[in-house]
């Protein structure tokens, strides 16, 4: 009963955490314009939070510069189980233009578990939903 | 009893990584410091490994935002050192498609201040609007984002007639909705109330602090690359360098939206007298060796590119200076004496793209040839020194 209660509570409201990883910033804007009236991800529940500790879906973007490597890890701690990571972008799935630059370590999954890879450079703010809806069809 | 504050990396108040570090007496900042590189990606040594047309892939994605200003400055200097020159019709849909981002980054700005203003609605009715711009980006171009419309000798896509008027029509929504917000922006007293007098910055200060851009106009210089140094067709269209003396955020947004107005005129420019013709030339494999500067007015200011040749396939150095960058040192300035509330909204002021300025710099003695790596602290503070030196003659860099 209480688990699902809590599965029907993840599903209904997954609140998202933005997270750059040293983007270029299309993904971002694309990730912004997803919450904005012609997509509106909100009706769904969707809304996104300012702080890992509120979130459930961390939507992240970007190669993952060196710089950044550790304070993602840090995020990824913080964030309360269990936690779902969407990896928007071609950076994020492997690097795209920067791979084998010396301050990039070429894709989320080098860093922190993904489970959901959206392609596209940068993807369409329909991919991203696309891609966070196929994520609660998951659970 | 002063603090310390660290804001960022992630932090709510911040779209990206970078890092602020605020000296606070109660509720008014003392001292601002910045800490940049969590979003360097070395994109200028990546350059140095690619030919000339894969770097327009590369040079796109410095920023995503403001990705056709960067493929355009770099094809502008290319051109030059590959000796090709554009087609007319190609020259005319390379700085439509100008216009058409300089629209959307604006409109995309607006609704960031309203969100940090906390005016939400204003976000969302801008980011509404904002997808007439991009549909006829992603007509234009297929894409949303990064057009790649850019090539070396032209572009990459013609423009047919229903398309032309397609654009028209979304010219006038969109001209509509800008007069409404020319309204609120300049008129609202809740809005303006929250904007006026904040970030102040006076004429002088932007003038020493080399601002760029809106910031700059906003404080009464009326600085425009456009107008300045005219290329392509921008000497035969009529159009105005707005500009603000309030010197503040208010200003900024009020350049911003008759910005929208000059733009919308350049874009009909063009619709209306684009040439017959070819869009592009072919380019050669190879650059004849030498060097070039080109300045192209990014939504943001002034971007330069740096470009060297040795003769090869590959630029053998690509250099970025992008708008941001140059008003970071302004920004420090807009903080000091500001409220802890106002962070965000003078932050967001400058329209920072802090992917696109993040370069590393090699600063070298000019006199004893040392090479050295300089924190930004030490930059600045050589910089304030320097211009307490200014008015002594015989000084090594006269400001």
């Amino acid at each position: 009963m209480l688990k699902k209660l809590t599965r029907w509570s993840r599903i209904k409201s997954p609140w998202i955490l933005h997270l750059n990883s040293g983007a270029c910033n299309a993904c971002d804007i694309e990730v912004v314009a997803a919450l904005t009236p012609r997509f509106d991800v909100e009706r769904f529940g969707v809304l996104l939070k300012a702080t890992p500790r509120h979130a459930d879906v961390i939507i992240a973007t970007g190669p993952v510069t060196r710089q950044l490597k550790d304070r993602i890890i840090r995020i990824y701690e913080q964030t309360p189980d269990p936690k779902f990571v969407v990896a928007v972008g071609a950076c994020a799935m492997s690097g795209c233009v920067y791979r084998g630059a010396y301050n990039v370590m070429g894709g989320l999954d080098q860093v922190i578990p993904v489970d959901v890879y959206v392609p596209g450079c940068p993807a369409r703010p329909d991919a991203i939903l696309d891609g966070v809806v196929k994520l609660l069809g998951k659970l | 009893m002063k603090f310390q504050i660290p804001i960022g990396p992630q932090h709510p108040a911040l779209k990206e990584p970078i890092s602020l570090r605020m000296t606070v007496e109660g509720e008014v900042i003392k001292d601002a410091d910045l800490r940049l590189g969590y979003n360097h990606r070395g994109v200028e040594k990546l350059a140095e490994s690619k030919s000339w047309i894969q770097n327009i892939y590369l040079t796109e994605r410095i920023c995503g935002i403001c990705s056709h200003s960067h493929a355009t400055c770099f094809v502008q200097g290319a051109e030059k050192l590959l000796e090709i020159e554009a087609p007319r019709r190609g020259v005319y849909l390379r700085y439509l498609v100008s216009e058409l981002e300089r629209v959307h980054s604006h409109l995309l700005w607006l609704g960031v201040a309203g969100h940090e203003a906390g005016f939400d609605s204003f976000f969302m009715y801008t980011w509404r609007d904002r997808e007439v711009v991009m549909d006829i980006l992603e007509m234009i171009s297929g894409n949303r984002v990064h057009y790649a419309i850019n090539t070396l000798g032209g572009v990459r896509r013609d423009l047919d007639e229903a398309q032309k008027a397609k654009i028209l029509d979304g010219l006038k929504i969109l001209k509509a909705r800008s007069e409404y917000y020319l309204k609120i922006g300049a008129g609202e007293p809740t809005f303006v109330g929250r904007l006026a007098g904040v970030g102040m910055l006076s004429r002088q200060q932007a003038m020493d602090l080399c601002t760029v851009g809106p910031v700059a106009r906003a404080s009464g210089i009326a600085r425009d690359v456009r107008k300045d140094d005219p290329h392509a067709f921008y000497d035969e269209v009529e159009f105005d360098v707005a500009t603000a003396d309030t010197c503040d955020v208010l200003g900024r947004a009020v350049v911003r939206i008759k910005e929208l107005f000059e733009s919308y005129k350049i874009i009909e420019f063009v619709i209306r007298n684009l040439p017959d013709g070819p869009i592009a030339v072919k380019a050669p494999r190879r650059a004849k060796p030498g060097e070039v500067v080109s300045r192209y007015e990014a939504p943001r200011g002034e971007n330069i590119h740096y470009i060297k040749s040795n003769g090869s396939d590959k630029p053998e150095r690509l250099k970025v200076r992008a708008p941001t960058l140059a008003n970071y040192a302004a920004t420090i300035e807009m903080l000091r004496h500001g409220f802890i509330a106002d962070i965000p909204l003078i932050f967001a002021a400058i329209d920072p793209c802090i992917c696109c300025a993040e370069r590393t710099a090699e600063l070298v003695d000019a006199r004893t040839g040392e090479e050295r790596i300089v924190r930004f602290a030490d930059l600045r503070r050589l910089a304030a020194s320097r211009q307490a030196h200014s008015n002594k003659r015989n000084v090594a860099w006269p400001l």
